[in-house]
């Protein structure tokens, strides 16, 4: 009797569990029911090692499972019947968006744009080359709504390829290395006589890429292009793209992102960041990338574009430590600045002065012709020196292969 | 083989391994319902080491694979033996035979690698698999890994399918430097393995290193668990801790005091922005605690 009532409630367990998020299946559940008849499930502390060990495959997932386990598996075995899950609920934390992304027409703080859309002065934007000059070099900021639209549709028509690495797979041709099993078969055609030795090379491979970007208050009239931007090369590019927002705080957006359709994923993006049009904390960020990410996506010689303004309240000491570490670990550091794009523009901050000993290449994203140079930049990033502009050239160029 | 929990415990100490509740329960069901065991956890908290034990436990053979980016079905399942094919060839050519495609790839020809080697049906004791740091391969290999440990069987175009006469005790172990593939995860029963409690860690490193003095163990395993509590960039194992012991040990101290613990530091923290964080005064406040509460 006490084994029937078992099998019900841990089949209602399975599918607490599968509505807060956890991957439990059918299949996983009839493991569970064999694996438990090796274990005495009297035993509290078995019942709940077996079933964690086959209902749970990820460390994310263990407070909520346990969470969960406690409240359901409350009464001592001989009393189970059907449990009761009380009126409590639990529910997988996500943070509630504090403010929403901006829409159309509005600041991301919420508030709408200075003058309403009547006074706004109506720009028919047709394509022709004069039109779409001018938009190249418009800065971000300066733009109207239509220009925008425009501008955002040009994003993501754009076309992203990275400059590729030799990975360490081969595959047949080329003439450096001796591909020993096609040669045999090849052989095995004319009785084993050896007349051209086959040849095999070694693969290419994109590298990763990593996108860390400022959405502070300082940066708020460029924030909603460069994601779409962000956006752009996440879904245009076929390689993995990790991109991460800071103001104050680090928040991981590469899942949003992923998301096929781009208002949902732009929606995603505005949940998920808590710190909107905040301060900058730039060193204390680029810790939290450091320790908790960089040898999770900056493997296999990743490419690093850091955009941000680089105004900072932040520890510009902490600032240089940091940016440091992840010179080190990334094949390229890329930082886009939205101020490069003004002539006069000098990186006097302090936390541009303390940042850029350990930037690769210091460009400006202000504009579409500069996201246009950007492409181009980045399809032959390993032929290309290091440039920076607004800065005095660092006579070290590094890992120029 | 074991019968249950309790003895697995009690026999992986024996091998001075100190597992807890929750990794000896998944240990055993992956051993009863013959699964691949797949561990997650930080650098040096011992996920290795229990394929290593598990195999002396058991009695059974250890078959390791470290991955290793580009890691490709010829380095891990099979590759011929082309010097020995070529060689063939001509021994039959100077006899004036004529030779068939399926006499060159034949089983004497195969080299077997780990994979093969695990599932190799002519051998009938079970094997113990450790397939380490699979987060070091990249993902078409998680994709073939896939399908073995599914079915615990390859298939090589010019011999057919070879399939495992008895499962063999697989271990998967990784640092988490990149996410796996659910669906592999998906295969296995799975366990985190934390940093230990205080006494775990003493327990540890007195089963490992009984030439430690009970008050060096004592005081070295309470300075890693509060150097654990500090803003690193590399929190050091349990892998740590008894390298260090054994440095102490080798030093022939009794106790820890300040000019040893600078000296060591190297044995513990592996990047120079931790160690120069912890040197001087760090390390003397840290000292001081230990000393306070041991």
């Amino acid at each position: 009797m006490a084994e029937h009532h078992l099998l019900r409630n841990l089949v209602l367990f399975g599918r607490v569990l599968r509505g807060l998020g956890l991957d439990v299946n059918p299949g996983r559940m009839i493991d569970l029911a064999e694996a438990l008849a090796h274990v005495r499930i009297g035993v509290r502390s078995d019942f709940y090692h077996a079933v964690r060990s086959l209902l749970v495959h990820d460390r994310e997932d263990i407070p909520l499972f346990d969470q969960a386990f406690e409240m359901f598996w409350q009464k001592p075995l001989g009393e189970w019947k059907r449990i009761e899950l009380g009126g409590r609920r639990i529910r997988r934390a996500r943070p509630r968006p504090l403010v929403a992304l901006p829409s159309e027409g509005r600041r991301p703080s919420g508030e709408p744009l200075p003058g309403d859309a009547e006074e706004r002065p109506v720009i028919e934007v047709t394509r022709t080359y004069s039109a779409l000059e001018a938009l190249q070099s418009r800065d971000f900021s300066d733009l109207t709504e239509e220009e925008m639209m425009e501008v955002r549709r040009l994003i993501s028509e754009m076309i992203w390829r990275l400059e590729e690495r030799t990975s360490r797979r081969y595959r047949a041709g080329g003439r450096r290395h001796l591909d020993l099993r096609r040669t045999l078969r090849r052989s095995l055609r004319h009785g084993g006589e050896i007349f051209g030795l086959a040849r095999r090379e070694l693969r290419t491979k994109p590298r990763p890429l990593v996108v860390i970007a400022d959405v502070s208050g300082s940066m708020e009239r460029y924030t909603r292009l460069l994601l779409h931007f962000v956006y752009s090369l996440t879904q245009g590019l076929s390689q993995r793209v990790e991109t991460f927002a800071f103001g104050t705080r680090l928040t991981r957006l590469s899942r949003h992102l992923k998301d096929r359709d781009v208002e949902r994923a732009l929606a995603g993006v505005s949940s998920a960041v808590t710190d909107w049009a905040g301060g900058t904390r730039i060193g204390e960020c680029l810790k939290a990338f450091n320790f908790d990410w960089a040898r999770r996506v900056l493997g296999g010689g990743a490419i690093v574009l850091l955009i941000s303004d680089g105004w900072d309240r932040g520890d510009a000491e902490l600032l240089s430590l940091e940016m440091a570490r992840l010179h080190r670990s990334a094949y390229r550091l890329v930082w886009l600045n939205p101020l490069l794009g003004s002539p006069e523009y000098e990186p006097l901050t302090r936390g541009m002065r303390a940042a850029l000993p350990h930037v690769d290449d210091f460009l400006p994203v202000h504009n579409l012709g500069s996201l246009e140079a950007l492409a181009r930049h980045l399809e032959r990033l390993a032929r290309r020196a290091p440039y920076r502009r607004g800065t005095a050239r660092s006579g070290s160029v590094r890992r120029v292969t | 083989m074991v019968s249950s929990i309790e003895e697995l415990s009690a026999r992986l100490r024996d091998k001075l391994y100190i597992a807890d509740r929750g990794l000896a329960t998944a240990i055993y069901l992956a051993l009863k319902l013959e699964r691949p065991l797949f561990l997650e956890g930080e650098a040096g908290v011992g996920k290795t080491e229990i394929a290593k034990v598990l195999a002396e436990l058991l009695g059974l053979s250890l078959i390791r694979l470290q991955c290793y980016e580009g890691l490709d079905v010829n380095q891990a399942v099979y590759e011929w033996n082309y010097t020995r094919q070529m060689m063939h060839i001509r021994l039959a050519e100077s006899r004036g035979e004529k030779l068939e495609e399926k006499e060159l790839f034949g089983p004497e020809f195969l080299l077997e690698r780990p994979l093969l080697q695990a599932i190799d049906p002519k051998v009938k004791k079970r094997r113990v698999l450790l397939i380490d740091e699979i987060d070091r391969s990249d993902e078409e290999f998680e994709a073939f890994l896939l399908e073995m440990l599914s079915d615990f069987q390859v298939t090589i175009p010019e011999i057919g399918t070879i399939r495992a006469r008895e499962r063999p005790v697989v271990v998967l172990t990784s640092n988490r430097t990149r996410e796996v593939h659910d669906a592999l995860k998906r295969r296995c029963l799975y366990f985190w393995i934390d940093y230990p409690t205080f006494q775990k860690e003493l327990e540890i490193v007195r089963t490992k290193l009984p030439q430690a003095s009970e008050k060096l163990a004592s005081q070295v395993t309470r300075f890693v668990q509060e150097l654990r509590q500090l803003d690193l960039y590399k929190v050091p194992g349990v892998a740590e801790t008894l390298d260090w012991t054994s440095a102490l040990v080798a030093l022939d101290k009794e106790a820890l005091d300040e000019t040893v613990v600078e000296e060591t530091l190297g044995a513990l923290l592996k990047y120079r922005d931790d160690v120069d964080k912890l040197r001087g005064d760090g390390s003397r406040a840290l000292l001081e605690r230990v000393k306070a509460t041991g």
